[in-house]
């Protein structure tokens, strides 16, 4: 079966035996984008999450079938370090990660956030971030997080004023 | 005065290029540092263990003019590999941004043969990298001198470049075409006072890989032609593999091959999917000799059952049929690591050539372990360590790749081959499960006259492939169960701390900090309950029961700056209570005190207030991290995390009904002061887990009057 999608602005085809195939293993092996992270295979843990159509979602338990015609981006097309994404550059003056296994997941998921919710409170990421860091650099995600909003929210001010 | 080294000795050449993991450049190897063997003794640091007889790789120098440090130590998130590129900078003269570090192969560089461990990277490489860098730095001057026509003495160095007499020279241009080297006497090191980049809160070096998601895990590894494996692992505890029947298994989509070897069975497949599909249709039959139970297990581990071993006294025995001895029994949990990033490994065999690459903490000892395997010579095994996704010490054992080999070589293939998170779970080699007794007596001035910690755990490390069967014949104790076993209050008169050890019929072993987690939470509770009953300040209690000793007076220097950065107060204020702990692990010691109200029946920390000595912190800003990492880690353990025996088998099996801290449960406030109490570095990635348990418990303890003696902690319904 072929399916089609676009992933980090490319448009993609792969040809798949399995439609039920963990979107996430398409992702890592057969379009060896690695920056995306197998933690568990089971939504529990987060390590997998990517956008879809501007959505969270955890890739290891999204069937590959259901990425037909829809944009997907992954860590690799967040930013880029000429080009950075408000949540990595708040990632990189906050440093945040330790061991760094973890670390996309929690970024494609506050980018997800941010684009709903470009203020959330300290409540608003209780609530929305659920995964797991084992390495437990939640303290300094959450000032990440707080300091992206205003990268965020700083840039789409200047973008006003240029109008 | 420089003396001559032979060439073999002292060999410079370029394109050592395997796989891709050293770029074209020249090569300096030194014969090593001949420091060695593992110190026992719980609080020095074992001085680094790499071998003292190979030719040994530490530094390239790049065409660019860049040095790549090949470092014996792996990165697992500890924040080594920064820590060790600043001291590379600072006494080889180069600027930080010219530092890239990377794990040593063992094929191309020298790797600790023990293992990265016992938060002891930074503080057992700390004299001799900078040894290594500043004698690299006075080889490339007298080179210089050569070539440029000037005086050795006379030239200086700054950014990767030689200068004097008017003239310089790169490093790079320096080393070119070297093939001879004369080694200088070790050099004087540089003064702190001079160093530009130690002592510094210099961001993590690979802060862009690990923001940009690059493939640097060893999940991530990838060959050319590479397959995917998985291997079937009993789901009950104890069970011994008896036959396999793959035959419906082997007609499945994309199954390669389907190997029984030993008392295991592999499934190699095109694909990660197909490997986990055709695995369901494999039929083993297992012999369970016994279904396990929680209640035996807690059986086995209880004080007055097992091996005895006393590990600490003075004075003499509390009379324990005496009225006014106090007596509190705690308990901790079985624990797993949880690391992110499961274990596995990409094995490629070729003759009797094998390369794997893979996430561990035992570069040298998984070396060994393949070669022996496949029977093959040590040489012909190259390992090359990745990033590791989490370390914790459950890859202090990953003797998986010797399946992943073993399965290379049947499919002639290269192989990649990781754990599923139900074994993960299943199959850890847990944190042991503990049980305390604590007594205690007061004198009449309020004082202990006697405190015992009586302690049983499961195997820390006993057993495990680090440490010789000798040790602990020589011993007698377990040396890892024991951390954090011992009484810090040196000034009580009688003290006893004994270990009672009993293996488990499933594995257990190192978990970050050891046994310093259970064993503080039961000491430091106990200290609480006794200064409550003593009717004083838990601070003035502890202060006032450490001898002036240097030890003493670095502990009561933390727990007094502490209690007054963080103000703390018997009192309960808005609902909020303050809780106290200190500990003491491999000469840091460490004070906490964290504010905690309950919000339906659930404990909440608000703020932890951390204050560590770590003697010199080389990189102050991740002495930081890991000290905020080990709050919540400790939290994540002391309050929510329990594995426990269900119809014989270990579980929970997945993320979520293991609980663990969240972004809910985490402090919004963590304070962490720093003190230099010594002049070296000290281990960092442990000590601070210790106090948090017992702090969040004596919390509790002054808002409801209760005390919680298990962990996890939870409020009773
Ligand atoms: S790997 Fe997808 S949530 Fe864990
Ligand atoms: S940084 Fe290691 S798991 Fe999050």
């Amino acid at each position: 079966m072929k399916i089609k999608f676009t992933i980090n602005e490319v448009s993609q085809s792969v040809d798949i035996e399995d439609q039920n195939t963990p979107l996430l293993w398409v992702i890592r092996d057969m379009l060896n984008l690695k920056g995306t992270k197998f933690g568990c295979g089971k939504a529990a843990c987060g390590a997998c999450t990517i956008m879809i159509d501007g959505n969270a979602i955890r890739s290891c338990s999204y069937p590959v079938q259901l990425a037909d015609s829809k944009s997907i981006t992954t860590i690799e097309g967040l930013g880029t370090p000429e080009n950075l994404h408000p949540v990595q550059q708040a990632w990189i003056e906050e440093v945040v990660p330790q061991c760094g296994y973890c670390q996309p997941g929690f970024m494609m998921a506050t980018a997800a956030l941010l684009a709903k919710n470009p203020t959330p409170t300290d409540d608003d990421i209780d609530k929305s971030i659920s995964n797991v860091c084992r390495c437990a650099t939640y303290y300094r995600m959450r000032k990440a997080i707080h300091r992206a909003a205003a990268l965020t929210a700083k840039d789409t001010n200047e973008n006003m004023s240029y109008e | 005065m420089s003396k001559k080294v032979s060439r073999r000795k002292f060999l410079v050449r370029g394109g050592l290029g395997t796989l891709g993991v050293l770029a074209v450049g020249t090569y300096v190897f030194r014969n090593p540092m001949r420091r060695k063997l593992y110190s026992m003794v719980e609080s020095t640091v074992p001085p680094y263990s790499g071998e003292g007889t190979d030719p040994n790789l530490w530094f390239e120098i790049t065409k660019d003019n860049r040095v790549v440090l090949h470092s014996p130590k792996v990165e697992m998130g500890q924040g080594t590999f920064t820590s060790l590129a600043q001291m590379t900078a600072d006494e080889l003269d180069v600027d930080l941004e010219q530092v890239q570090v990377i794990a040593a192969a063992t094929a191309t560089g020298i790797v600790d043969r023990l293992s990265t461990g016992g938060s002891l990277s930074v503080a057992s490489l700390w004299e001799p990298l900078r040894e290594m860098a500043a004698t690299m730095r006075e080889m490339i001057k007298i080179e210089a001198a050569k070539k440029m026509g000037v005086l050795a003495e006379s030239l200086s160095t700054e950014n990767g470049v030689v200068s004097g007499g008017g003239k310089t020279m790169t490093y790079a241009k320096v080393v070119e075409g070297v093939d001879e080297w004369e080694e200088p006497n070790t050099p004087v090191l540089k003064s702190m006072k001079d160093y530009k980049f130690i002592g510094k809160p210099i961001p993590r070096i690979d802060l862009e890989a690990k923001v940009f998601g690059a493939p640097i895990f060893g999940m991530d590894a990838q060959l050319p032609e590479m397959v995917y494996a998985t291997v079937i692992r009993p789901e009950q505890v104890g069970a011994k593999f008896l036959s396999a029947n793959t035959s419906a298994a082997e007609q499945m989509p994309g199954v390669l091959k389907i190997v029984q070897i030993d008392n295991w069975v592999g499934v190699i497949a095109s694909s990660q999917a197909q490997a986990l599909a055709a695995r369901k249709k494999v039929k083993v039959i297992w012999d369970v000799p016994k279904k396990w139970t929680e209640e035996d297990i807690r059986e086995m581990i209880t004080v007055g059952s097992g091996d005895e071993m006393m590990i600490q006294k003075s004075g003499s025995a509390l009379d324990t049929d005496s009225a006014d001895v106090t007596s509190i029994t705690f308990k901790s949990p079985i624990g797993a690591h949880a690391q992110l990033e499961p274990n596995g490994a990409v094995a490629q065999v070729e003759g009797d050539k094998v390369t794997v690459i893979l996430s561990t903490q035992v570069v040298g000892i998984t070396q060994k372990e393949v070669a022996r395997a496949l029977n093959l010579d040590v040489e012909n095994v190259n390992i090359i360590p990745s990033f590791l996704g989490g370390g914790f010490g459950r890859r202090l054992n990953t003797n998986h790749a010797v399946q992943a080999a073993k399965m290379s070589r049947a499919v002639g293939k290269p192989v990649k081959y990781f754990f599923t998170r139900k074994e993960e779970f299943q199959h850890d080699m847990f944190r042991p499960p503990t049980h305390h007794i604590m007594k205690g007596k007061l004198n009449d001035k309020g004082l202990l006259e006697g405190l015992e910690h009586h302690f049983a755990s499961g195997s820390v490390a006993i057993g495990s492939v680090l440490l010789p069967e000798m040790i602990h014949g020589v011993l007698g104790v377990d040396i890892g169960a024991i951390r954090g076993g011992r009484i810090q209050y040196s000034g009580i008169p009688n003290i006893r701390a004994v270990q009672w050890h009993k293996s488990l019929p499933f594995a257990t072993s190192w978990w970050r900090s050891l046994g310093l987690l259970a064993n503080t939470f039961a000491i430091e509770s106990f200290m609480d309950e006794m200064a409550l009953k003593a009717e004083k300040s838990p601070i003035a209690f502890r202060l006032s029961q450490i001898a002036d000793t240097e030890e003493g007076n670095r502990l009561k220097e933390v727990i007094k700056v502490a209690a007054e950065k963080a103000a703390y107060s018997d009192e309960v204020i808005n609902g909020r209570a303050m809780g106290f702990a200190a500990s003491t692990d491999a000469g840091a010691p460490c004070a906490q005190v964290v504010e905690v109200s309950i919000e339906n029946k659930q404990i909440k920390v608000h703020k932890v207030t951390c204050v560590l000595d770590c003697g010199i912190a080389v990189n102050p800003d991740q002495v930081k991290a890991q000290c905020e990492g080990s709050i919540i880690m400790g939290m994540s353990a002391a309050m929510h995390e329990r594995m426990t025996l269900r119809d014989g088998e270990l579980y929970p099996i997945i993320y979520g009904p293991y609980q663990m801290a969240l972004m809910k449960h985490a402090p919004k406030e963590i304070e962490v002061h720093l003190i230099q109490g010594v002049d070296t570095p000290l281990p960092v990635g442990e000590p601070p887990l210790g106090p948090i348990g017992a702090a969040v418990a004596n919390a509790v303890r002054r808002l409801t009057g209760e005390r919680l003696t298990e962990l996890p902690l939870r409020m009773e319904d």
